[in-house]
C-alpha cells in the first residue's frame, strides 16, 4: 500500500463489518422474527438479504438483529423496524424481495412502505 | 455478509480458561447448524473483566456471555444464533434485569469506564490488521506522513498534556523534543512491554488485543523525531502477546506500513521484538536499553539521558506500552479533545489492574481524577463478604497504601504522589480489614530484595536487612526502636540507590508507617497482630464452654494437636499447633478461637 486512498478504501470495507459490534441509540435498529414458525415461513432469507443490502449501502446508522416469536405467526415472516425516534414499524409476510424494497424507501429514504405493513396487509 | 459476529476472548485470562476450546466448538456447533456463512466468530482481546471467563459477546445484539462452558454452546447456537432467543440463563448477571438485558455499556463495572487506550481491545480481532484499519487504525499514521511536520507532530503531543504511562509520569511530548532536538546519524524509538509490577496485566492486555496500535504509534514517533528503526522490549512471560505482536509486524510491513517509504512520504521505518527475561530492573529505562545491546541488565547513572545517548549511545525515546496506545487518537482527534479529560496536571485516563479484596477484578480504565471510592464502590462493586475497606495499594513494589480515609481522593500522578503512594504502571490492589499492613510491607520488600540488581550496596544490602526487620516485627521480636532504625533505614536507601528501584523500594514500608504505625506498635508492644495475620503472634484456642465435643476439629487438624473424648470439650496442644486454622473453618459451634 503506498497511498492513503488505498488504506480509505479498506477502511471503508471493514467498517460496515465492525460497525456491528458498535452499541449506540440513534441506531435504526431493523428486527426479524426469528422463531421456529418465523424460520419455516422463510425468515431467514430475509433477515440474510436485510444485513446483505444494509452492508451493500454502506448503512452504518442501521443494525439487523432477530429476535424469538413476536407473536403474530399467521403473518410471518414479521420484521418490525424501529427508528431513534421511538416509532415502530411492524411489516409483515416478507420476503427478500420486499426486504430489498424497505431498506431503499424506508431505512434510506424515510418512507415508510405502507403496503407491506401489518395495518394494510390485515385489512 | 455475516448477520452476525460472535466475539469471543482470547486473552491471557480467558485462553487459561478454555476460551480456545470455545472458539472450537462454537465454530463446530456454526457449521451443524449451517450457518456458517451467516454468523462469523471473532477472537479478540481482553475486556477486562478476566474472572468471568471465558467470556463471549453476541453481536448485534451485543449480548455479554460470561463463564462459558463448551456443554452451553449447543444451546446458544440453536436458540440465540438461529432463534434469535437470547440465553438469559448464560449471561453476565449484572446485565440482565427483571424483565430486560441491558447492554454491557450500562452495567456498573462499565459505566464510569472510559475507554481511550483500550479503545479496541475486546472490540477488534487483533490478529487481522484489516479490522484495525476498519477501526480507523493507521489514519492517524497516514495524516502524520501525508501533512504534518515533525515539530507540529511533537507540539500536538505536548498540547494535549500526555503524561508517561509507565510509572514517572513525565510529559511524552518534552522527551520526544529532548531526542528530536538531538542531531544524529541513528536515533531509536523504544517501547517498555517489560511489565514487572505483580499483579499488573494492562499494557499485555493491549498488546493482546490491539497490537497494531503501539506499532502505529512508534512510527508516528519515528517521524516526529528523526529515528527510523524501533524496538520492543517484551517478556518471554507474555507468549500470546509476543505472538500477537510478530503477526501484527509482520502484516504492517506486507500492507507497506511499515518498511520503506511509507505512504510514499519517502520516511523508511522498521520494529523489532526483543525478548526480556523477566527481571524487574529491566523496566528501568537505562538497564532496559542495557539488555536490549545485548549486556547484563543493569541501570547506568543518568545524566547523560536516553534522549541524548540511548540505546547504542544514540538518542532514543522510551515509552510504555499504554502511553503508545493513546497517541494515534490524539493525533487524529487532537489534543484538545485529549486535554479535556482529567484533570489540571493529568490529563486523559489510566488504565488499572484492579484486584485483591474486591468483586469485579479486571482492568478497568477511567479518566484521571476518578475517586477511589467510584473505583473500589461503583466500577469494582464493593468489598465482598461485608467485610470493610481498609487501604488501596498503588504503584507496586515502588508505591504505598492510601488509607480508607482518604477514600475520597481524585486519582492523579500528583494527588498519589502527595498521599505517599505512586501512580506506577497502574496495579490496584484492594485490602479489606482482614489485611495486616506489616505483612504488606514484607511482601513487597521480599519481592525488591530478589529483584534487586545488586549493583549499589544500599538497595543489594539495605533491602534485605529491611526484609529481616520485618520479619522480626511479623514474628514479635522487634522493640520501638527497631521501628525507628527500620524508618531511618527507609530514608538512608532512597537516598544511596543509583536506580528508581532501590530509591522506591522503601515505599511500602514508609507509606504504611504513615498511615499504620499503630499496627507496627501493636506487633511489638502488646505481640499482636490486629489482622489476625502473621501467624507467629496467633494462637487457636477451643472454649470449653462453647465446645460440644463433636470431635470434627480433631479429625480435621493436620498435625493431630487436637485432643479430647466425644461429648467432652476438646483442648489444642500449643506446642503442636502450626496455626493453620483448619480447625478454625469446620467448628460448626465457634467454639474455637483465635488470638
Ligand atoms: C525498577 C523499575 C521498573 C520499571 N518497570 C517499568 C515497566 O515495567 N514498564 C514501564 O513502562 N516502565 C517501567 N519503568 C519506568 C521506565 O523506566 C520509564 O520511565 C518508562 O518506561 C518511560 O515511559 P513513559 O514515559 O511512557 O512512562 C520502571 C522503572 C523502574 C525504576
Ligand atoms: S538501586 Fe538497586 S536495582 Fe537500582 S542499580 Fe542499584 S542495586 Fe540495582
Ligand atoms: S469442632 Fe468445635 S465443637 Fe467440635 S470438638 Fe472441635 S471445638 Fe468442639
Ligand atoms: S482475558 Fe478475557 S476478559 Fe480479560
Ligand atoms: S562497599 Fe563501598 S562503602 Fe561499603
Amino acid at each position: 500500500m503506498k497511498s492513503l486512498a488505498e488504506l480509505q478504501a479498506i477502511r471503508d470495507k471493514m467498517k460496515g463489518a465492525i460497525n456491528m459490534r458498535e452499541e449506540n441509540g440513534d441506531k435504526i435498529r431493523v428486527v426479524v422474527g426469528m422463531a421456529t414458525c418465523g424460520i419455516a415461513a422463510g425468515a431467514r432469507p430475509v433477515l440474510n438479504k436485510f444485513t446483505e443490502e444494509v452492508a451493500k449501502r454502506n448503512l452504518l446508522n442501521v443494525s439487523v438483529t432477530q429476535t424469538g416469536c413476536i407473536g403474530i405467526c399467521q403473518y410471518e415472516p414479521v420484521v418490525e423496524v424501529f427508528t431513534p425516534d421511538g416509532k415502530k414499524t411492524t411489516y409483515v409476510k416478507m420476503t427478500p424481495e420486499k426486504a430489498v424494497k424497505v431498506v431503499a424507501d424506508h431505512l434510506v429514504n424515510g418512507n415508510v412502505v405502507s403496503e407491506y405493513t401489518i395495518g394494510s396487509v390485515a385489512k | 455478509m455475516y448477520r452476525s459476529h460472535v466475539l469471543v476472548c482470547g486473552g491471557t485470562g480467558c485462553t487459561s480458561s478454555g476460551s480456545q476450546q470455545i472458539i472450537e466448538t462454537l465454530e463446530q456447533e456454526i457449521k451443524k447448524a449451517g450457518l456458517s456463512e451467516e454468523v462469523k466468530v471473532v477472537k479478540t482481546g481482553c475486556f477486562g473483566l478476566c474472572a468471568l471467563g471465558p467470556i463471549m459477546i453476541v453481536y448485534p445484539e451485543g449480548s455479554f456471555y460470561s463463564m462459558v462452558k463448551p456443554e452451553d454452546i449447543p444451546e446458544i447456537v440453536s436458540e440465540h444464533l438461529l432463534k434469535g432467543r437470547i440465553v438469559k440463563r448464560l449471561l453476565y448477571s449484572e446485565t440482565v434485569t427483571d424483565q430486560n438485558v441491558k447492554s454491557l455499556n450500562e452495567t456498573e463495572f462499565y459505566k464510569k469506564q472510559h475507554r481511550v487506550a483500550l479503545k479496541n481491545c475486546g472490540v477488534i480481532n487483533p490478529e487481522n490488521i484489516e479490522e484495525y484499519i476498519g477501526v480507523d487504525g493507521y489514519q492517524a499514521l497516514g495524516k502524520v506522513l501525508t501533512e504534518m511536520t515533525p515539530e507540529e507532530v511533537i507540539q500536538v503531543i505536548k498540547d494535549s498534556g500526555l503524561r508517561g504511562r509507565g510509572g514517572g509520569g513525565f510529559p511524552t511530548g518534552v522527551k520526544w523534543s529532548f531526542a528530536a532536538a538531538n542531531q544524529a546519524d541513528q536515533k531509536y524509538v523504544c517501547c517498555n512491554a517489560d511489565e514487572g509490577d505483580p499483579g499488573a496485566f494492562m499494557d499485555r492486555s493491549i498488546l493482546e488485543g490491539d497490537p497494531h496500535v503501539v506499532i502505529e504509534a512508534m512510527t508516528i514517533a519515528g517521524y516526529a523525531i528523526g529515528a527510523n528503526q524501533g524496538y520492543v522490549y517484551i517478556r518471554a512471560e507474555y507468549p500470546i502477546a509476543v505472538k500477537r505482536l510478530e503477526i501484527a509486524i509482520n502484516q504492517a510491513r506486507e500492507y507497506g506500513l511499515l518498511g520503506k517509504n511509507i505512504f510514499d512520504s519517502g520516511f523508511d521505518f522498521d520494529i523489532e521484538i526483543r525478548l526480556g527475561a523477566g527481571a524487574f530492573v529491566c523496566g528501568e529505562e537505562t538497564a532496559l536499553m542495557t539488555s536490549i545491546e545485548g549486556h547484563r541488565g543493569e541501570p547506568r547513572p543518568r545524566p547523560p539521558f536516553p534522549a541524548v545517548k540511548g540505546l547504542f549511545g544514540k538518542p532514543t525515546i522510551l515509552n510504555n506500552v499504554e502511553t503508545w496506545a493513546n497517541i494515534p487518537q490524539i493525533i487524529l482527534k487532537g489534543a484538545d479533545w485529549f486535554a479535556s479529560m482529567g484533570t489540571e496536571k493529568s490529563k486523559g485516563t489510566k488504565v488499572f489492574a484492579l484486584g485483591g479484596k474486591i468483586h469485579n477484578t479486571g482492568l478497568v480504565e477511567v479518566p484521571m481524577g476518578t475517586t477511589l471510592r467510584e473505583i473500589i464502590e461503583e466500577i469494582g462493586g464493593g468489598i465482598p463478604n461485608g467485610k470493610k475497606f481498609k487501604a488501596a495499594q498503588t504503584g507496586g513494589p515502588s508505591g504505598g497504601c492510601i488509607p480508607a480515609s482518604l477514600i475520597d481522593t481524585p486519582i492523579d500522578y500528583d494527588n498519589l504522589l502527595a498521599v505517599g503512594s505512586m501512580m506506577g504502571s497502574g496495579g490496584l490492589i484492594v485490602m479489606d480489614e482482614d489485611t495486616c499492613m506489616v505483612d504488606i510491607a514484607k511482601f513487597f520488600l521480599e519481592f525488591t530484595v530478589d529483584e534487586s540488581c545488586g549493583k549499589c550496596n544500599p538497595c543489594r544490602i539495605g533491602t534485605k536487612r529491611m526484609y529481616e526487620m520485618l520479619s522480626n516485627i511479623c514474628k514479635g521480636n522487634a522493640t520501638l526502636e527497631d521501628i525507628d532504625k527500620l524508618e531511618q533505614l527507609c530514608y538512608e536507601i532512597k537516598a544511596g540507590s543509583l536506580c528508581a528501584l532501590g530509591q522506591s523500594a522503601p515505599n511500602p514500608v514508609l507509606s504504611t508507617l504513615r498511615y499504620f504505625r499503630d499496627e507496627y506498635v501493636a506487633h511489638v508492644v502488646d505481640k499482636r497482630c490486629p489482622a489476625g495475620v502473621c501467624k507467629d503472634l496467633l494462637s487457636f484456642e477451643i472454649v470449653a464452654d462453647k465446645c460440644k465435643g463433636c470431635t470434627l476439629c480433631a479429625r480435621q487438624c493436620p498435625v493431630n494437636a487436637i485432643s479430647g473424648t466425644v461429648k467432652q470439650p476438646h483442648v489444642i496442644d500449643k506446642s503442636k499447633c502450626i496455626k493453620c486454622g483448619a480447625c478454625m473453618e469446620k467448628c460448626r459451634f465457634g467454639a474455637i478461637v483465635k488470638k
